[in-house]
This record gives C-alpha cells, sequence and structure tokens, in this order.
C-alpha cells in the first residue's frame, strides 16, 4: 500500500472531471462487456483495483488545496460508488445466468421415474366399511362390534328364532363342533345389537359393521363369508317413518342422488314388522324416479329399476325383553345391509372371487380411497 | 316355492283382466309373496292337431323301420301340392308329409304336430329337416316331447294318439290348437313364502293374498265343498270297533316336547273298490307338473293335489296292508321303518310315528312306510288328514334329514279346519276318477285340548304409533276383518281414553301371536309405500372408538408402506398347521373345528392369520407375481373351554347367566400379519432391486405401531413359522408378549412355493393399539445447540445390540436425544467372539449448553455403563 501510495507522483496533475467521467464510461462500458464471474473480477481490478484511475485519483485528493478537497472527493465518491454499484448488479446477473446453465446441466430424464416402494393398498371392503361407518358416526351413532363366533343365544335366541322355527334353519348356519356346543359362526351381525342392548341399555343408536358366515358354496355372488352392516336405533316414539327416513339417508351418502326407497312385506325374527329393501337404481335412467323406466340392459338393477338390498323392520318386542328393555316404553328399528353387494353395484365388480380371493390386484384397484 | 299356475290361481280368485304371470307376480310382491322366478309357457307355435292320411313303412340301413307320413294338419298349416321330386305316400291332397319312429298309430288316427316354429320344452325348436330321405316337414309328438311325463299305456313308446292313454277323452279335428287342449301354454309364478307363512303354500292361502292385493272376489277352496259326514268327533282314547265299522284311531302322546301334544286331531277315511288302472285325468297331472310335482298314480296324485290345493297334507295307506287299528305315538327305543325313498331309518324316542298291529308304518307328518304304500294294484284305500304338531314334523325331519312336502308345511303350521274338508275333497275325487266308494264310516278323533289362537288386544292407535302413518279406524278393522280376524269392539272405551280392540285371529294364521304382527298386516295392505321418511335425532354420539381408530390408522400406515390389505377366508385344516410347523403343544394347535365345513379339508377356523394369509401369498405368486407384500387384519380362533350355556330368552338373563356364556365362548382375537417376499422395488434407473427381508417385518409392525401411538420393545425369539435365527419377538414397552416378525423358515417358504428370504408378522392388533398412551403427553421442545457422539464398543457376539443400546441410553440419561446403531463388524479387527458395534449419539440438554466438561462426563457414564452392564469396552 505504502508503495502504490509512493508510486503515485504528488506533482501529478488531478485528472479533471472530464477525465474522471471518462474513467467511469470506461469502467461501466467493461462491466457490461463482461460476461463470467472471472471477467467481471479482471474489470474490477481494472477499474476500481489500486491502480485504476479513480483509485489513484481517489488517493490524490489529500495533494489538493482545501478548498477543492471537497469537490473532488463528491466527485470521486460518486463515481466510485456508481461503478461499485453498476459492479454489484453484474456480479449478480452473471451469478443468475452462472447458476441457471449450472442446473441445466443437470437435467434429468424426470419419465425415467419409478416408485421406490410397491403401491399399497386398503382392501375396498374395508375403506367402504369406514365410510359407511363415517356415515352413521355422522348422524350421531357409535359403532358397536361383537365375536364372530358367537353363542347360539345371541345369534338365534336373544334375537327371537325360536329352536324350532325354520327360519332357524333356513340361515344355513355353520355349527361349532362338538354337537351342542352352543356355538356358530355368527350368521348376521344382529348378536351385536343384543349384546349392545345388554351391555349399554337405551336409548342406543348403534351400527354393527362386521363379518358374517353361511354356508354358501363360493361362486359369482355368494361368498361363505361376507360383510354385513347392521343399525340398530331404540328409543322413544321411533316408528318406521325413522326407518325409512335413516334408509333413505344412506343411500343419499352411499349412492348420491335422490333417494328413493321401496319397502315391501317380508318377515324376519326379530322385527314385526318387517320389510326388504329396495333402493332405486342409481345407475339408469330408473333413477330419475319411479315413472322413469329402467333401462333393461341396465347391470346395476338387471331392468327392474330397484336394487334388493337387505332387510328390516320394527324390533319385535321379544327381542327387547330377552335384552331387558321394556318394549312399552321403548321401540324401535333394525335393518341389515350387505357390504359386498354394495361395493359390487359401486364399483362393478364382476365376481365374488375377486371380492375373497386374496389377490393383490383387485385391492390394488381401489389404493386407500373408495 | 310354491309354483303358482295362473289357470289354478283364477279356480279361487277372480284375476285381474289380461292378467300374466308378471302383472301377478308384482302384485304377490305388494302383499309380501316375492317372486323367485317366472316360469313361462313350456310349449310356443304352433302346435296343432293332425290327421294321419297315409303312411308307408321304409326299412334302414341301420335295421330300424320309419314312417314316412301324410298327416292333415288344417287348412291353415296345409301345403297344397306335394313336392313332385318327395311326395308323400297315398293320394295327393293338401297336407304336410312327416318321418315318424313311433309306430302305436294307423291312418285315420289324430296326433299332435309340431309344426316348423315350434318351440319344445328343453327348449327345443322345431324346423323343416331333410331325415331319411325326405323332408320331414314338423314332428308327430308323444307325451315326454311335450313335457307331460312319461304317458300311459302304448304311448310310453311311442306317440300321442288322440282318445287314447292320456288323451283319452279329448275329441279335436285337424288344426285344431293343440296346446289349449293339452294347456301347455301356461305361465307359472314361482313364489318364496317367508316361514310365517305357512297358509301360502297352497292355492288357497296365494288366492286370497293376491285378492287381498287386487280386491278380486276370493272363493275359499274349503268351504265350496260339502265337509262330509262325520262319525261322532270322539276324544283321543275313543276308539271304534271292528271291521265295518270305523278304522279305530287312538292318539297316544306320552311325552309331548315343550308342551305340544303330537297329534291333535287325525280324520281316517276308507275308500274302496278304486280301479288300480285308472290314471290321474289329464289335466290333473298337468297341473301337478306345473306345480313342480311328479304324478306318479291317481290315489297318490289326489292326496299331492289336494295339499296343493289347500295346503293340508294328506297320506294315502293301502288299506289292504294295514293290520289292525291305527294308533300315534311316540317312537320306541330300537324301533326302524323302511321309508317310501327306500331307506331304513332308526327311530328316534321323539319321533311321532302312526303305528298300527304290525308296528311303525309312517313318519308322521313327514313320510310314509313302504310297507302301507299305496301302488298299482291297490283297490282300497285309508286317507289320513292330521293336525301334527310343528315342533314335532320339524325336529323328526331335521333328524331324518328329510325334508318333505308335508313336513314343509307342516313345521310351518296348516289350518287345523282342513283334515276332514282335505280328507272329503280326496275321497269324492277318487270316487269320480277312480270309481271308488266312500265308507260310510270316517274316523275323527280329536285331543280334548285343541290348539286355539288367542285373542289379541290392539288399542285403535297402535299402528299408528308404530308405523308413523295415520291409519283410519276403517283401516284398521277393515283390513283386519279382510285377513280373515274376527275383531270386537270394546263396548266402551279403556281407562286410557283409547279404544282397544279384541282381535281373533282366523285359524289358518298362526303366526299372529302379538299386536306388533297386525299392525303388520294392517301396514302391507294398506301398502308400505304410504310409510312417511323422517330422519331420526340421535343424541350426540362419541365417535370412533380407540381400537376403531387405531385399526384404521394402522391399515392406512401400512398400505402407504407399500403394503396391500387382503381380507381371506379364515376356514384352515391340520395340514395348514403342519406346514407352518406349528408344534403339537403349540396354543395354535388349540383349534376350533366346525360340524359343517363346506370343504371337509378345511374343518377348522385359523388360530393364526398367517395360515390363510401365506396361501393368499402364494397364489398371488403363482399368478405371476415377483413379489408381494400382503396384510390382513383379522379375527384368529382358539378352542372354548366347554358348552355354551343358552338361557332361557323370555326375560333378560342374569349377570351371572351372561357371564357365563362369554367365559366359555371360543377365545378370539383380532391380529395383524403380513407376508413380504420378492423385491421391494424391481432393479432399474432408480437403482439396484432390493428384497424385503427380515427388517422389513419387523420395520411394518413398528410402523403399525407408530400408526397406533404404541411403543415396542424388539427382543431376539424363536417360534414357528420363523427362522430359528432371524425371529424377533414383539413386546410393549412394558414387556408384555405382541407378536413376533422376522423371516420364514426355508421349510415354509418351500412349502408355500415363495421367495427366498420371505417374512412375515404376526401381531396381536388390539393389544397393540390398547398399549398406547390414551392422551400423549407432549413434554418440553429444546432449543439448545445439540452435540454429537460417536462410540463404538466391542463386546461378545451373543450380546444383541439393543441391549448395550439399553446401558448406553441408563450412562447417558435425560441428555441423550438419540441412540442409533450404525455399524455392526465381525472379523479380524476384533477378538475371535466377539464383535464391534458402533453408535452415533445425539445430546441435547434442557437446562443449559454443554461444555466439553460436561460431554467428557457423559461419555464417559456411557461407558462405564456398557461396561458393567455386558463388559463391552470402547474400541480402541
Amino acid at each position: 500500500m505504502e508503495k502504490a501510495c509512493d508510486s503515485v507522483s504528488p506533482t501529478q496533475e488531478f485528472p479533471s472531471e472530464q477525465e474522471i467521467r471518462a474513467a467511469v464510461d470506461a469502467a461501466l462500458a467493461a462491466i457490461g462487456q463482461a460476461s463470467s464471474s472471472a471477467e467481471l473480477k479482471q474489470v474490477r481490478i481494472d477499474h476500481v483495483g489500486d491502480n485504476a484511475p479513480l483509485s489513484i485519483a481517489n488517493r490524490g485528493i489529500r495533494d489538493l488545496p482545501k478548498e477543492q478537497k471537497a469537490a473532488a472527493g463528491k466527485l470521486i465518491g460518486g463515481s466510485k460508488g456508481q461503478v461499485q454499484k453498476a459492479l454489484a448488479e453484474r456480479q449478480q446477473q452473471i451469478a443468475a445466468e452462472e447458476l441457471e446453465q449450472a442446473l441445466r446441466s443437470e437435467t434429468v430424464d424426470v419419465t425415467t421415474w419409478q416408485d421406490r416402494l410397491p403401491r399399497g393398498a386398503r382392501h375396498p371392503l374395508s375403506t367402504l366399511g369406514d365410510r359407511i361407518s363415517d356415515f352413521f358416526v355422522g348422524m350421531g351413532w357409535e359403532i358397536a362390534e361383537g365375536p364372530e363366533l358367537e353363542a347360539e343365544w345371541f345369534n338365534f335366541d336373544a334375537l327371537n328364532f325360536d329352536e324350532d322355527h325354520p327360519a332357524r334353519q333356513m340361515q344355513d348356519t355353520f355349527y361349532v363342533a362338538p354337537e351342542g356346543s352352543g356355538q356358530v359362526l355368527r350368521t348376521h351381525t344382529s348378536p351385536v345389537q343384543a349384546r349392545t342392548l345388554l351391555e349399554r341399555g337405551v336409548p342406543l343408536y348403534i351400527a354393527c359393521p362386521g363379518r358374517v358366515f353361511r354356508t354358501d358354496e363360493l361362486d359369482a355372488t355368494h361368498a361363505p363369508v361376507f360383510t354385513q352392516v347392521e343399525g340398530l336405533a331404540i328409543d322413544k316414539g321411533l316408528t318406521m317413518a325413522h326407518l325409512e327416513g335413516t334408509l333413505n339417508e344412506f343411500s343419499r351418502a352411499v349412492f348420491g342422488g335422490e333417494p328413493i326407497t321401496r319397502l315391501r312385506p317380508s318377515y324376519f325374527p326379530f322385527t314385526e314388522p318387517s320389510a326388504e329393501i329396495d333402493f332405486r337404481c342409481f345407475s339408469c335412467d330408473a333413477r330419475a324416479g319411479i315413472d322413469h323406466d329402467a333401462d333393461p340392459a341396465c347391470r346395476v338393477c338387471g331392468g327392474t329399476g330397484w336394487i334388493e338390498m337387505g332387510g328390516c323392520g320394527m324390533v319385535n318386542p321379544a327381542v327387547l325383553r330377552a335384552c331387558g328393555v321394556d318394549p312399552e316404553e321403548y321401540q324401535g328399528f333394525a335393518f341389515g345391509l350387505g357390504i359386498e353387494r354394495i361395493l359390487m353395484l359401486r364399483s362393478a365388480v364382476p365376481d365374488m372371487h375377486d371380492i375373497v380371493e386374496g389377490d393383490i390386484r383387485f385391492s390394488q384397484h381401489f389404493g386407500t380411497e373408495i | 316355492m310354491p309354483r303358482i299356475p295362473l289357470t289354478w290361481l283364477a279356480d279361487h280368485v277372480e284375476l285381474e283382466p289380461g292378467a300374466t304371470a308378471e302383472s301377478v307376480a308384482a302384485r304377490l310382491v305388494s302383499v309380501g309373496l316375492e317372486e323367485e322366478e317366472i316360469i313361462p309357457a313350456q310349449v310356443t307355435g304352433p302346435l296343432v292337431v293332425g290327421r294321419v292320411l297315409d303312411l308307408v313303412k321304409e326299412e334302414q340301413k341301420n335295421g330300424k323301420t320309419i314312417n314316412w307320413v301324410r298327416v292333415d294338419v288344417g287348412d291353415e298349416h296345409n301345403e297344397e301340392k306335394d313336392n313332385p321330386k318327395d311326395p308323400q305316400p297315398g293320394e295327393e291332397v293338401p297336407s304336410r308329409g312327416i318321418i315318424c319312429g313311433a309306430h302305436n298309430f294307423v291312418p285315420g288316427d289324430l296326433v299332435v304336430v309340431s309344426l316348423p316354429g315350434t318351440v319344445l320344452p328343453g327348449p327345443f325348436p322345431i324346423a323343416a329337416r331333410k331325415t331319411y330321405g325326405h323332408m320331414s316337414d314338423g314332428m308327430i309328438c308323444s307325451t315326454a316331447e311335450l313335457g307331460l311325463g312319461d304317458g300311459i299305456g302304448d304311448e310310453t313308446k311311442g306317440i300321442i294318439v288322440l282318445g287314447k292313454g292320456s288323451a283319452e277323452g279329448i275329441d279335436a279335428k285337424p288344426g285344431d290348437d293343440a296346446i289349449a287342449l293339452f294347456g301347455l301354454g301356461e305361465e307359472v309364478v314361482d313364489i318364496n313364502v317367508t316361514p310365517d307363512r305357512g297358509y301360502c303354500f297352497s292355492m288357497r292361502g296365494v288366492a286370497r293374498e293376491y285378492g287381498h292385493a287386487t280386491g278380486g272376489a276370493f272363493t275359499d277352496p274349503a268351504l265350496s265343498g260339502a265337509a262330509g259326514e262325520d262319525s261322532r268327533p270322539t276324544d283321543a282314547a275313543a276308539t271304534s270297533g271292528p271291521d265295518g265299522e270305523p278304522v279305530p284311531v287312538q292318539l297316544k302322546d306320552d311325552s309331548p316336547i315343550r308342551g305340544q301334544i303330537g297329534c291333535t286331531a287325525y280324520v281316517a277315511q276308507k275308500v274302496t273298490g278304486i280301479d288300480p288302472s285308472a290314471p290321474s285325468p289329464r289335466w290333473l297331472q298337468q297341473r301337478l307338473i306345473l306345480a313342480g310335482m311328479r304324478p306318479i298314480s291317481l290315489s297318490v296324485d289326489v292326496a299331492n293335489y289336494v295339499m296343493l290345493d289347500l295346503g293340508q297334507p294328506l297320506h294315502t295307506f293301502d288299506a289292504d296292508k294295514l293290520t289292525g287299528g291305527i294308533t300315534v305315538r311316540r317312537a320306541r327305543t330300537g324301533e326302524t321303518l323302511i321309508t317310501l325313498d327306500d331307506q331304513e331309518r332308526t327311530l328316534f324316542e321323539e319321533d311321532l310315528v302312526i303305528a298300527d298291529d304290525s308296528g311303525v308304518i309312517a313318519l308322521a307328518g313327514v313320510m310314509g312306510g313302504a310297507s302301507t304304500e299305496a301302488g298299482e294294484s291297490t283297490t282300497s284305500v285309508l286317507l289320513e288328514g292330521a293336525s301334527f304338531s310343528p315342533i314335532s314334523v320339524a325336529r323328526t325331519a331335521r333328524r331324518h334329514r328329510l325334508p318333505s312336502e308335508a313336513s314343509k308345511r307342516f313345521e310351518r303350521g296348516v289350518d287345523p279346519a282342513l283334515p276332514q274338508i282335505a280328507v272329503q275333497k280326496a275321497a269324492e275325487m277318487l270316487v269320480e276318477f277312480g270309481g271308488g266308494t266312500i265308507e260310510p264310516q270316517r274316523t275323527h278323533v280329536r285331543t280334548e285340548e285343541q290348539p286355539a289362537l288367542a285373542p289379541i288386544d290392539l288399542p285403535l292407535g297402535f299402528a299408528e304409533r308404530l308405523m308413523g302413518v295415520q291409519y283410519s279406524r276403517e283401516d284398521v278393522v277393515g283390513r283386519l276383518e279382510q285377513i280373515g280376524c274376527t275383531v270386537v269392539t270394546a263396548s266402551t272405551p279403556a281407562a286410557g281414553g283409547e279404544e282397544v280392540l279384541t282381535v281373533q285371529p282366523p285359524s289358518w294364521r298362526p303366526d299372529l301371536t302379538i299386536r306388533e304382527a297386525l299392525v303388520e298386516e294392517i301396514a302391507r295392505l294398506v301398502g308400505y309405500d304410504q310409510i312417511p321418511s323422517v330422519l331420526p335425532k340421535a343424541p350426540g354420539g362419541r365417535g370412533l372408538t380407540r381400537l376403531q381408530r387405531g385399526r384404521r390408522a394402522v391399515l392406512t400406515a401400512l398400505a402407504e408402506s407399500g403394503l396391500t390389505e387382503v381380507l381371506t377366508v379364515p376356514f384352515t385344516s391340520e395340514q395348514v398347521l403342519d406346514d407352518l410347523q406349528v408344534p403339537a403343544d403349540d396354543e395354535r394347535r388349540s383349534t376350533v373345528c366346525l360340524l359343517n365345513p363346506l370343504q371337509d379339508d378345511q374343518p377348522l377356523m385359523r388360530s393364526s392369520i398367517l395360515a390363510t394369509l401365506l396361501p393368499a401369498a402364494q397364489l398371488n405368486i403363482a399368478r405371476g407375481e415377483d413379489a408381494v407384500a400382503l396384510t390382513e387384519a383379522g379375527t384368529v380362533f382358539f378352542r372354548g373351554s366347554g358348552q355354551v350355556p343358552v338361557p332361557s330368552a323370555e326375560t333378560r338373563p342374569t349377570d351371572a347367566e351372561l357371564a357365563a356364556i362369554d367365559a366359555a365362548l371360543a377365545p378370539q382375537t383380532r391380529r395383524l400379519a403380513g407376508v413380504l417376499a420378492g423385491a421391494v422395488a424391481p432393479e432399474g434407473v432408480a437403482g439396484k432391486a432390493r428384497s424385503w427381508d427380515w427388517a422389513d417385518a419387523i420395520s411394518a409392525v413398528k410402523r403399525a405401531a407408530d400408526a397406533a401411538g404404541a411403543q415396542v420393545e424388539v427382543v431376539q425369539g424363536e417360534i414357528a413359522p420363523f427362522h430359528p435365527g432371524r425371529t424377533a419377538e414383539i413386546r410393549t414397552a412394558e414387556g408384555d408378549l405382541l407378536g413376533h416378525a422376522g423371516e420364514l423358515h426355508p421349510s415354509v417358504i418351500k412349502a408355500f412355493k415363495l421367495p427366498a428370504g420371505a417374512s412375515a408378522f404376526e401381531i396381536d392388533l388390539d393389544a397393540l393399539i390398547e398399549s398406547a398412551p390414551s392422551v400423549v403427553d407432549a413434554g418440553p421442545v429444546s432449543t439448545l445447540p445439540i452435540a454429537k457422539e460417536d462410540f463404538a464398543f466391542v463386546v461378545d457376539q451373543n450380546v444383541p445390540a439393543s441391549a448395550v443400546r439399553a446401558a448406553m441410553l441408563v450412562g447417558l440419561g435425560d441428555a441423550a436425544e438419540s441412540v442409533r446403531l450404525f455399524d455392526e463388524y465381525r472379523g479380524d479387527q476384533v477378538a475371535e467372539g466377539k464383535k464391534s458395534l458402533a453408535f452415533a449419539v445425539r445430546l441435547r440438554p434442557l437446562e443449559s449448553t454443554l461444555n466439553t466438561k460436561q460431554i467428557a462426563q457423559l461419555r464417559q457414564q456411557a461407558i462405564d455403563a456398557v461396561a458393567t452392564a455386558m463388559g463391552g469396552e470402547l474400541r480402541a
């Protein structure tokens, strides 16, 4: 530094304002022409380095007469500032360009992308079961569960199935060995209703999803193991109109559209009166109302306009008595629907085998949503 | 069942104009009789009567002789001229030429011809076709070809000839429609009858319901004939005199079942002098066939016909084969009976039987015996019409696995008013069609106590309160009267001000026992479509339970980790447990066995999810998958401690009774299992293939635990079906065993044909979720800087890394934020039998930044702890 200072001749004439402006212009031109970080570094040395004209002039200020110092200082300071600012701006510009270029050179073919993990999936029956549960929870109902291998008392006796009544034989029951064990694979989720009534009492609003068993050979539409969801509401003053209302709401939630539910007289030991539930087809023209004809080729309703969904009715007072509820004070309704059937209709599942065989390709159609 | 031919239905109820099978089915559905199927007309198209004009017999190379026949089928159907290249036999007149292989006819006979375009049962469409050198322009039909059975006499080996055999008495002219002539155009509605509506197992009952649906006039066939003259009804003990007198009948039930006497009424009527060769009239056979039964002989057909018509099962004994009087009693030990299906059956003491002096001759209400069967030579029969106990018949039919038309009706309840009416009707038909004589004395015995339907009190507004529909008084009273009830109105309203009706159900409705059942009758006749839609308001619910939320979170987490959920059928076998190498004394051998499995080789309920999940993995590999990652959450079953009691359901069982049920019930738990086999992702641009292995199985359990909010510990273990050196026990933070994870045993991998290194896990899912804290305490989050320290310890090879880590955590205390194993080394650099374990430790104090001295102090504490716990030394 000392040396550099020394090298400047004290006798050298201080540059004119014109010369300063020329030096600034030269610097700005050089900055503009620099196209890389390296070139800009040289420009910095040449125009604001120790031996650059502006630097030399800056050091010359101290030798000027006192009255000229302020004006010269202002001129040189402003000029240097102008050059430094241009340098900084250009530096930023070049850095951005260079980054851009570097990134370009790192380009990959994103279409070579591959999964690092196999695609996982929930089984659609369990996802649909969850969704149905959520519907009931949303109405303030609760979800109740019970054992799949059940006492005969809960599966039959508590539900008003007389041991000698043909209805009991029509259940196609799997019996647990030895003969007289008093145990069966539950044929419906209704025993959960009895258990919950006994455990929690009334009023009660519950849905019971779960696996049930019937001695049906596996074919395109039947399986020995399938999934039901049953609903039970016991309160003061509940009527079959409330049953109809609940089924309509369920149909709206699961199939969409404006629900049309048809009840047909039927028989179940645990309900009186009893009914079969039909939903108006959600797929073909029939959905527009009962005055609209179904598409004869409709895969969902088979051209009938109606989808058979399950059974329902007002809970038989014998069931309430067996569960410790006074039927003079409380009454209510129950219904049962098959979840496989809903899944097959909603998602066009062609064959029951797909649902029960455990082929992963079936679950993987659905992922974790339904 | 049952099948309803429309013309038969029309005998009892006025059908709507233009009624079709479809419209009848729709009407019946509306009152609760579900359509099973509609059976279309068996024959369609031009089936006509033809007169054989001429025929020539042509011998064929195969030794058969066929007839080339000229048939006049009426002006409408005859061809004007013969084909000159293929002239028909005899004089040319308008006619058709037909080839026929049968020989039981001659020129001049009237026959039944199916012209081209006819469709016979099969379906068997008829077309003109070249055969035996001629163009056969139709077919001359046999009874079998028309779906009329085997026929009678010559026609069993040939064709129908009008005026003979089953067409006896039929006269017609060429061109007449034979479909109408033989009643072949009839549509049949097959309906489902729910078990409460036994009376609808008859045309009488279905016609009544059709009338309810349409308002059409119903004529009760049980009231339309004379019931005949009974000998004075006698009580059970009474017997009648010797021959020529009424057949003596005794009702002796020493042990009624559940208080129900086995037989409460028995009508016995002898019909003698029946022509054994007399066939059932064709219309009767036709109706039986349409209703799904096979014509057998006049006496049997008549009994079946009356049963189908009225709903009262009848039995026909050959009167000449009976020895002495009839006794209805319970079977005795050791008694046997050969039933009509030629099966010898050992009887149970609970079976109700019909006996004569020779012993048991029939299973009451279920099936007759071979020794007294009415057959081809029978000339006198004893007709039996009785009221048997539904419970007794149901149990006998079930015990002998012998569901019959009779038992099906009795177990649902038969109108007790019917026996004498049905017997009389059958007897009259035997007289009419078989030339028999009704013996003047009929036996009719009844027990003193007759089953009676109790009247039901029905408050007038009850139906509205149950259905949510406003029913008028006319709706309530009118509909109940319409179904046959007697409704008595109390002269003064009851205390509450509400009128209470007293309703007496009709004799054919034993199902009407409670007022709710009466409401169903009112509601279905007014129409279920009148029910409004009202959404009930439940009190606020508590949402899903901890277990329900936990299960969802776990399954979703596993799906997001690449596993696919499947739901397998939980049936398995000892063979699968063998393949899993489950030892004999393992609790998984304490299985639940089914009495009636669908497949005999799968009689067990699974005691392990892997027992059904490994076969699912095998199926996927067999179908071409290179790798599988499966999971299933489901129930496993273990043998219970004994008989589960069955308390009365009349009232609520006591808490002790309920507890006894659950105590004896087979133990069941919900488990989570997974199988991981093959490549996680195949080799590709993104990197090399990596196979699922034992660590992935443990990792999946950890994912599940994390999702449930539970802490689990991993310790070395050993259990089937896993590799003995690569099995982890999964325990709760408290040390309770939850299950296992690891690589499968190579023999198991081989048995299920899985890729090498296949791994699996199975844990108690509900216990895992329940081990999680119900509320999570957050704890402070330190913002002080972290200090990172590495350690390498040399320990014996059998010391688990987790134990070293645990010792370090003890030494480091609260300052340890994490301790992670990052290297395991065995080899030349450490002594024989030793291994080196390297840990990365992150220290983060809560109070104040650690200084060098404090860090050194913590290091030493960790080293000391490892030295004390397992003699580990810091590696130089």
